[in-house]
């Protein structure tokens, strides 16, 4: 009975143990090469201000400015070429002018409504579609249906971003009139769709994992089938429900293609949701190839990638801490 | 004999009652009452179709597709497999409690008060009441009078048992069936659901499955014996003890098989 090396179980041992560590690896590569490329930002603040906005006039793309009143600006707005903190928080984005402005609320509001407009109407639709199949239809109904909303998840977002820009979008337009045929609603919509099948999913699993006999619990109390689905199995199943919607909400921040198609793209900060709006990802899909390298305008567009970075991490913690903690302990007792 | 010997008034009668999972049968002409406030044990080996006789007396089989059933079975007169009968209402008078114990992840209160809840019971005052008096009934206020709010998962099997017990209670049956109401149970916990068997019989109507042959022994007043989906003999606890009239009951009860 001596001990035994086994090559190969050391060797696959080591290959999967690499494996995972590349991964790993190209995680924390990937937040270091964003975050590092943000960095300039704070630290090109010393840079004095007049030879920023000197370069700034030699790039104006276009920009029928006469150099007097560049030169009369420079002395009000000399910080605007700079993304000094009040520029960053500004409310307008124009990051390629004379005075570039790098206002990133609109962006952020944009990106909140577009997602707030897709969890709006994929939550409710997942949710009941989810309750409907695991709880309601007929066998061969289930069976049918789950595959076919799982199918809509693996629609490339570029085809749903299509469909919204030229089917969508007139169909809204003809029916609610507003002014501007691509907006955040038209995009939200559009998003939805993209969620929907995420939020579907996760919650369909999350029901059927509801253990059955709390199902015959509840029926042979004399509750109907819908008391049932309300009052015991969707309470039961809500870690997987409220997870099932942060995970449509990441999705819906995250996506690019189709609020990229179907927005709009104009940084307007408004709270109408049928005005278009553009999204923190749709800015960096649509500038990030023709920005100047090093410039600040790239720094500027991967400190929006870093507020996303932020945003998913954030999501994450959420999630974890209120899943793990709060709701499983009380759904589960321990 | 599937009927014992008794002029108590029965309660649930089946008479015929064949049924079929697919094209397996599972139940053959099933005829035998269950008398008014008693405890009738339903016993037999594994597969022998006790529990699912059971589950035809408040319609449970219905849950499942492949199901058919043949026959009839009457609560006081009215047949429950009538094309009038609503399961619902059917379910309110006929409660059941599960092999495994099965709260709600809910407050113990919740759990409680979901029955009188879902029927439109609302009033605070009230169910505290009802929750009260049902968690009297299956003697367990005693020990939790103190946490009603705490999560009806995070208590013993044997309390989460009794609780499941409460629960059915609060709805006011007629009729408690009890599915091996122990067999997940230790020994003290056993006795506790067994002396409760014996106190709720003044109230309810009482079927219990079991595999444990003691307990059967012990709270039951008729004994029902199943055997390869048929009932071989139906009598008084004690004659079906002592001096069954089957052969093949008594090589079950002396542990010959099973």
């Amino acid at each position: 009975m001596k001990r035994k090396f086994r090559i190969g179980e050391f060797l696959i041992e080591q290959a999967i143990r690499s494996i995972a560590f590349v991964s790993l690896a190209m995680i924390v590569l990937i937040i270091i090469f964003v975050f590092r490329e943000t960095f300039p930002i704070f630290s090109s603040h010393n840079a004095a201000p007049s030879v920023i906005a000197k370069e700034e006039v030699q790039e104006t793309y276009g920009e029928p400015t006469s150099s007097s009143s560049v030169s009369a600006n420079k002395g009000v707005d000399a910080v605007e070429g700079d993304a000094s903190l009040k520029n960053l928080t500004g409310r307008e984005w124009q990051p390629v002018s004379g005075q570039p402005k790098f206002g990133l609320i609109p962006l952020i509001v944009g990106s909140l409504k577009v997602t707030l407009i897709a969890i709006l109407i994929a939550a409710p639709f997942g949710i009941l579609a989810a309750l409907f199949t695991s709880v309601f239809a007929p066998r061969w109904a289930q069976e049918l249906m789950k595959p076919a909303i799982e199918i809509l998840a693996g629609i490339p977002s570029v085809v749903i971003g299509f469909f919204a820009l030229i089917v969508l979008a007139s169909f809204f337009q003809n029916v609610f009139g507003y002014t501007y045929r691509l907006n955040a609603f038209v995009g939200g919509v559009a998003l939805s769709l993209a969620v929907m099948p995420i939020i579907y999913t996760i919650t369909e699993d999350a029901l059927t994992r509801v253990p059955k006999v709390m199902t015959e619990a509840s029926l042979a109390l004399g509750a109907t089938k819908w008391q049932t689905a309300l009052f015991v199995i969707l309470p039961a199943a809500t870690p997987g429900v409220f997870a099932a919607v942060l995970l449509g909400i990441g999705r819906a921040f995250g996506e690019t293609m189709i609020v990229l198609m179907a927005t709009g793209n104009a940084a307007m900060l408004s709270w109408n949701l049928f005005e278009p709006v553009r999204s923190m990802t749709a800015t960096i899909g649509a500038e990030m190839a023709e920005v100047v390298f090093g410039d600040t305008h790239y720094n500027v567009l991967f400190l929006i990638g870093s507020i996303l970075f932020a945003f998913a991490f954030t999501l994450n913690a959420i999630a974890e801490v209120f899943i793990r903690q709060r709701l499983m302990k009380r759904f589960e007792g321990i | 004999m599937t009927t014992p010997m008794t002029d108590i008034e029965p309660k649930i009668t089946t008479s015929n009652l064949n049924l079929y999972y697919g094209a397996k049968q599972a139940l053959h002409n099933i005829t035998m009452s269950i008398p008014r406030n008693h405890v009738t044990a339903l016993i037999g080996p594994s597969g022998c179709g006790k529990s699912t006789y059971l589950r035809t007396l408040n319609r449970m089989n219905d849950l499942i597709d492949s199901v058919r059933i043949e026959g009839d079975v009457f609560l006081e007169g009215t047949n429950i497999y009538g094309p009038d009968v609503d399961v619902v209402q059917l379910r309110k008078k006929i409660g059941m409690i599960f092999q495994k114990s099965n709260p709600f992840p809910k407050s113990i209160f919740d759990n409680v008060a979901y029955g009188p809840r879902i029927n439109g019971i609302k009033d605070k005052r009230q169910l505290e009441e009802i929750v009260e008096r049902s968690l009297k009934r299956a003697a367990l206020w005693d020990e939790v009078k103190d946490d009603l709010h705490k999560s009806g998962l995070a208590i013993s099997g044997g309390q989460q048992q009794r609780l499941c017990i409460a629960r059915a209670v609060a709805v006011d049956p007629e009729v408690l069936l009890m599915d091996e109401p122990a067999s997940a149970l230790d020994p003290i916990s056993t006795a506790k659901i067994e002396e409760l068997m014996y106190e709720l019989k003044s109230q309810y109507t009482i079927v219990v499955v079991t595999h444990n042959m003691q307990q059967a022994a012990r709270v039951s007043d008729f004994t029902a014996f199943f055997y390869m989906g048929e009932l071989i003999e139906y009598d008084l606890t004690k004659t079906i003890f002592t001096t069954p009239g089957k052969k093949q009951t008594e090589d079950y009860i002396t542990g010959r098989f099973g």
